[in-house]
């Protein structure tokens, strides 16, 4: 299998709120449910902690793929904070669709504690997506490529 | 299509949301007129046992008063349910319950022009 | 300049099978600002806490990078190492290199990798973090219960018993709530004020009780340990600390024609009351309504006979500020109204009647002095035909059911099922010629003796239990009433003509829950009830730090469960009164005065209220003096969820411990 050291490697950053998500990224991990390595997990208090400038500089800096995940809605730790999250990705998720950005690349999702197994799921999904789309060259900020 | 996916796409009713409570029949002003009672009827569309109440007199005892569909707690609305198997009913070919020859010994001189009317939009195809 | 040092964990061979550690501690070892990187199978060990807590000393570590586990693990664990070495712990920061890492990729390649940027992008947050010390702030040592029904006294006395102050706010005129007009209880059929009134003369003799009867509350600010309350003492017309309860003033009034509350408007009461004779406190109000002297200035008969001189027809409402740790919600609830039911007939013939006014005809204080008549014949009571010999009970009016506009509630009530059945059994053994017939959807009794009691209605006492509705109530000329109603069972209608009809009317939160829960910034479900900070976990508080909930203002109740409930809610404020002070979460929100522009969104999108304004005086280049508004969070209060960051348009507003710039740094250190 020589393709595999051609094939490109997307580079996915996920948010994903300290109370479910994280703890259903853990959960994955304890289980033992394979996702793949681009994935790099960054721990917030809640999911409306994401400053949409957080996905900006993402894809800025060269991410391929944003997703962030949160309570179910009415689940959040903090009342009402994935609320927020869910009216302001939409938002920003629809500009960037018109940048360029395809929807593909940016995602939402709500993963509980208890779902290790669909957080797995959800981040498979995620890269085979954002790898058929390939590099994101639209945000791409060149002056930060050494 | 079967019977029972027709009567639910006519009615538009979602009978799962009967709860089993038997306000429809209780309320039901022709109730010992029917065979089959509101709540059956509810629930036999539920289970897809439609063959029964498509032969039967119960679909052309009840009177659309609608006092079922005002009292049920549920808001499942069984008289559409019945005005649906009623339509399935007449929809078939020569199923038409009311007759053009069978009319004049119903009627009398007081009978109004649009009940007439009416009885065959609703009875016939 | 920093002086980080990074610890890689082998776990064993958990880690370090999938993820080559000492490379990952080489590669850090090569980060800026890394002055030590070492690995070691097991850091949560206390040789591996040993080894950097003396690395902390010996380098004079200003941060600490350990990749390890997952930081909801031993985050902790080794804040308190680095505590200990003297570190401030929230200079600690976990690279999350088992569970999202090792133990999810097979290819030691790739592992490694990932291992390395997350631990990098740990490094670059360390170097951003500041210490943190979590405030403090003192506990008021007094508990505030809002209502007195039997939710609010168990909690009260429980509060008290343990030597706290504990107040206890109740609108009516009386405490006891519901439970004081409840004839029998179930499933043990002994009487309700027997038990209850004890306790409620426990409240008034407890010095640490005090009741605010007549009373609302007006409004509340401050946040957990630090309420400040406002409490509105309605005007009663009576010195209360002059009555002596002597009941005179009641026995002259002239204005016999108000409908009596107490006994559901079954009978009338004077415009100068005691709701009942076990009232707490014992103090005669005057109705301004219905007064003559306050109407018309013409009568003054209670201030003649008033030989304490309590009558006081200047009296005016009082408002007392109070301070409060702990706030208690024991609202309580009402049965609907159930004007918009019209086939039962209620407002068409007296002798359709709710529950609770059932209750009060059952009652030996009641209307009819315990003896069941038909409420057409209250007046007429030795008539044979005053006592009803049929008697049908609907079950589920206006519960579980989706009609909103009704006013019908689609949750199923609870308690109504054996009501229903204490009911009919009650009658069935005081008046055995009397038939009983329930028309029920389910019957619905789990609990301890509950299935046992409606059973031993049916087999015992031949209550005749019908699976179906009614449908309609017609009012005959012959002053019966024709009930027609389906049985589901025999595929039946049925007509029966019943002398009483009673209707188990849905229960539903008190209308001053609402108003409440804006005062307390509790949140609220679509019905009204108090919502619950944790629906397994942490049943009696509310999300609100400090509120917590006591009886049916969470959700319906039997007595039982709410007694239960009451003294849950008690040792929930007991552990929080018996603290000194309360020690926060110090990843808490804070504004920059100085970007601040005081536009109030943050105010907008925070749940728990944390954020309030103040005018500051700025000092301006040119030497003046400006008054800006500006933000401030109160720390107590504030749990750092951090959406009021995102919402602020000036980027004044940040997180201590996830501020803009860590997070920043990290996305940073991870799109390399």
């Amino acid at each position: 299998m020589q393709v595999n050291d051609t094939q490109f490697k997307p580079l996915i950053v996920a948010f994903c709120c300290n109370w479910c998500s994280y703890a259903g990224a853990d959960l994955a991990g304890t289980n033992r449910l394979n996702y793949p390595a681009d994935v790099k997990i960054i721990r917030v208090p809640c999911s409306c902690r994401v400053n949409p400038m957080f996905i900006l500089r993402a894809f800025q800096r060269g991410a391929d793929g944003v997703i962030l995940c949160g309570c179910h809605p009415g689940d959040c730790h903090y009342t009402s904070g994935n609320y927020f999250t869910r009216r302001r990705m939409t938002l920003l998720f629809s500009m960037l669709d018109f940048m360029g950005i395809e929807k593909e690349r940016t995602r939402v999702e709500w993963v509980s504690a208890a779902e290790g197994a669909k957080f797995a799921k959800t981040m498979n999904e995620f890269v085979e997506a954002v790898t058929k789309l390939g590099e994101n060259k639209r945000l791409e900020d060149l002056r930060c490529k050494k | 299509m079967d019977k029972r996916e027709e009567v639910l796409l006519i009615s538009g009713v979602d009978v799962l949301k009967c709860m089993r409570c038997g306000k429809c029949s209780a309320t039901c002003p022709s109730y010992d007129e029917m065979e089959y009672h509101p709540h059956q009827f509810v629930y036999m569309v539920e289970t897809g046992n439609i063959e029964p109440l498509l032969s039967s007199e119960s679909l052309y005892k009840c009177l659309s008063c609608f006092a079922c569909v005002e009292r049920c707690p549920r808001g499942v609305e069984p008289a559409k349910v019945v005005e649906a198997v009623r339509l399935s009913a007449i929809r078939q070919k020569g199923a038409n319950h009311l007759k053009a020859e069978n009319v004049p010994e119903l009627i009398d001189d007081d009978t109004p022009q649009q009940l007439l009317m009416s009885a065959f939009r609703k009875y016939s195809k | 300049m920093h002086r980080i040092g990074v610890f890689v964990c082998h776990c064993g061979t958990n880690i370090a099978a999938t993820v080559d550690v000492k490379a990952v501690a080489e590669e850090m070892g090569r980060q800026p600002n890394v002055v030590f990187a070492a690995d070691y199978p097991y850091m949560c060990s206390e040789a591996g806490q040993n080894l950097v807590q003396d690395t902390i000393r010996e380098q004079r570590l200003t941060g600490v990078v350990v990749c390890s586990c997952s930081p909801r693990m031993h985050e902790a664990t080794f804040r308190k190492a680095a505590a200990k070495a003297g570190l401030n712990p929230y200079m600690v920061e976990i690279a999350n290199i088992r569970e999202q890492c090792s133990w999810i990729h097979k290819d030691k390649v790739s592992g490694t990798e990932k291992a390395m940027i997350l631990a990098r992008a740990a490094v670059a947050k360390v170097q951003l973090n500041a210490p943190l010390t979590p405030g403090t702030s003192p506990v008021t040592k007094r508990a505030l219960v809002i209502g007195g029904g039997i939710a609010g006294i168990q909690t009260a006395l429980d509060i008290a018993d343990a030597g706290f102050d504990v107040d206890i706010v109740e609108k009516q005129p009386t405490i006891g709530g519901k439970m004081t007009q409840i004839d029998k209880t179930f499933p043990t059929l002994d009487c309700a004020s027997c038990i209850l009134t004890p306790k409620m003369v426990d409240c008034a003799q407890n010095e640490k009780i005090h009741i605010y009867a007549f009373s609302e509350v007006e409004s509340v600010s401050g946040f957990v340990g630090n309420f400040s309350v406002k409490i509105r003492k309605k005007a009663r017309f009576v010195d209360a600390s002059k009555c002596t309860g002597c009941g005179e003033c009641v026995e002259k009034c002239p204005m016999k024609k108000v409908p009596n509350e107490f006994n559901m408007g079954l009978d009338n009461r004077k415009a100068i009351y005691i709701p009942f004779a076990q009232a707490v406190p014992k103090v005669a109000t005057i109705d301004p309504n219905y007064c003559l002297m306050l109407k018309n200035g013409k009568c003054g008969m209670c201030s003649k006979v008033c030989g304490a001189n309590a009558i006081d027809y200047k009296q005016q409402d009082e408002i007392i500020e109070e301070k409060y740790g702990a706030i208690v919600a024991a609202t309580g609830y009402n049965p609907i109204n159930i004007d918009k039911f019209d086939e039962f007939a209620y407002h068409q013939s007296p002798d359709v009647i709710t529950s609770l006014e059932l209750e009060r005809l059952m009652n030996a204080a009641g209307p009819s002095n315990g003896t069941l008549v038909r409420p057409s014949y209250l007046n007429k009571q030795d008539d044979h035909n005053a006592h009803p010999k049929k008697i049908v009970f609907v079950q589920c009016v206006g519960s579980r059911s989706t009609c909103s506009e009704k006013g019908a509630k689609e949750y199923c009530s609870k308690i109504c099922c054996m009501y229903t059945a204490k009911h009919a059994m009650l009658i069935r053994d005081k008046y055995p010629d009397t038939e009983v017939y329930v028309f029920y959807i389910d019957v619905r009794t789990p609990g301890k003796l509950f299935d046992e009691f409606y059973r031993r209605a049916v087999e015992q006492y031949g209550v005749h239990y019908i699976k179906g509705m009614v449908g309609k109530v017609a009012p005959k000329a012959d002053g019966t009433l024709d009930v027609q109603a389906s049985d589901l069972i025999s595929n039946e209608q049925l007509h029966i003509n019943a002398d009483l009809v009673v209707l188990a009317t849905s229960i539903e939160p008190d209308k001053t829950a609402r108003s409440l829960a804006t005062m307390l910034t509790a949140s609220m479900d679509t019905n009204d009830f108090f919502t619950e900070a944790h629906p397994k976990l942490r049943p009696v508080e509310s999300p609100t730090a400090g509120v917590f909930l006591s009886g049916v203002c969470q959700g319906p109740k039997d007595i039982p469960e709410t007694v239960t409930q009451a003294g849950a809610a008690a040792a929930k404020v007991i552990g929080l009164l018996a603290k000194d002070k309360l020690v926060g979460n110090p990843c808490i929100a804070h504004s920059d005065e100085l970007m601040c522009n005081g536009c109030s969104s943050c105010e907008k999108v925070c749940p728990y209220g944390a954020i309030s304004y103040e005018d500051k005086e700025f000092r301006q280049p040119d030497r003046t003096v400006a008054i800006r508004r500006v933000a401030s969070v109160n720390p107590a209060v504030c749990q750092g969820c951090g959406a009021c960051t995102v919402a602020c348009p000036s980027g004044a507003m940040d997180l201590y411990g996830f501020s803009n710039n860590q997070i920043m740094a990290e996305v940073d250190a991870i799109c390399r």
